[in-house]
């Protein structure tokens, strides 16, 4: 699916990175432990998460994942906003649960990581 | 290339700093995605235990076009137990460090799984060092 698809099937809000809703995902990875994130493999991921802070854009970036969703309307501060722009990140916020999102998600074709 | 930077302890707003700027230094480097993701996921998890865990230190990153060898070296207080610091899922980390998203207890074995050969070097109120080597088996450097 793609990024808009992603949006449309989560009533998401795009934060940052409009340019890539057309960039194609295929795995999703929901958590908020960074270490976990870090031990995945694949680039091509959507990490769901309800962690808003700058470890979770950090961690984006070192596991070279290019887009996030935050779970719950977390909101990310400026500065998280700033580095995700440097990093060609794309943002995404859900008023859903992780639980939810991962469902929808999943159900529309979203593949798990493990 | 030898490359060498400040770690400061607690300085979570900054933590991956050191990280994010290597990761730019290989990419320019022209090394392999694959050698970079897994040379900046044992760096970055070690940099955030210099943060988290000690008083603060220095990371020294050298760059050959066999190998990366990278110093992640602290001014203590040090690892009492390290085969216990080894185990996944054990951790002495701080609510703080757990805020960040860390602090599971799966920080030195991802290092350790990362890299081809590690070293530490560690003790009770002693500085811990840590030596990550990283072969570059395909040469996916042309620096």
């Amino acid at each position: 699916m793609t990024l808009r698809d992603v949006v449309q099937i989560v009533d998401g809000t795009v934060l940052c990175g409009d340019d890539n809703l057309g960039r194609e995902v295929h795995l999703g990875f929901a958590s908020d432990l960074m270490s976990d994130v870090l031990t995945l493999l694949a680039d091509d991921i959507l990490l769901i998460t309800g962690l808003s802070n700058n470890q979770a854009i950090r961690t984006a970036e070192m596991s070279d994942i290019l887009q996030i969703l935050f779970v719950r309307n977390k909101r990310p501060t400026k500065t998280m906003l700033d580095l995700a722009k440097e990093h060609g990140i794309t943002i995404i916020t859900t008023p859903y649960s992780m639980f939810r999102s991962s469902g929808l998600l999943f159900s529309k074709g979203l593949q798990p990581v493990y | 290339m030898h490359v060498s930077f400040q770690v400061q302890a607690g300085d979570f707003s900054n933590a991956g700093k050191v990280s994010s700027t290597v990761k730019g230094i290989l990419k320019q480097l022209n090394l392999g995605p694959a050698h970079i993701k897994r040379i900046i996921v044992a760096l970055y998890e070690a940099e955030v235990n210099v943060v988290a865990h000690s008083y603060g230190g220095t990371i020294t990153c050298e760059v050959e076009p066999e190998s990366v060898d990278i110093m992640v070296c602290d001014t203590g207080p040090g690892i009492p137990d390290l085969d216990l610091a080894m185990t996944e899922g054990w951790s002495t980390a701080t609510p703080e460090v757990r805020e960040m998203g860390f602090g599971a207890g799966m920080g030195l074995a991802n290092i350790r799984k990362n890299t081809d050969r590690l070293a530490i070097d560690t003790g009770e109120d002693k500085p811990t060092r840590i030596h990550m080597c990283f072969d570059l088996a395909d040469g996916a450097t042309h620096a």
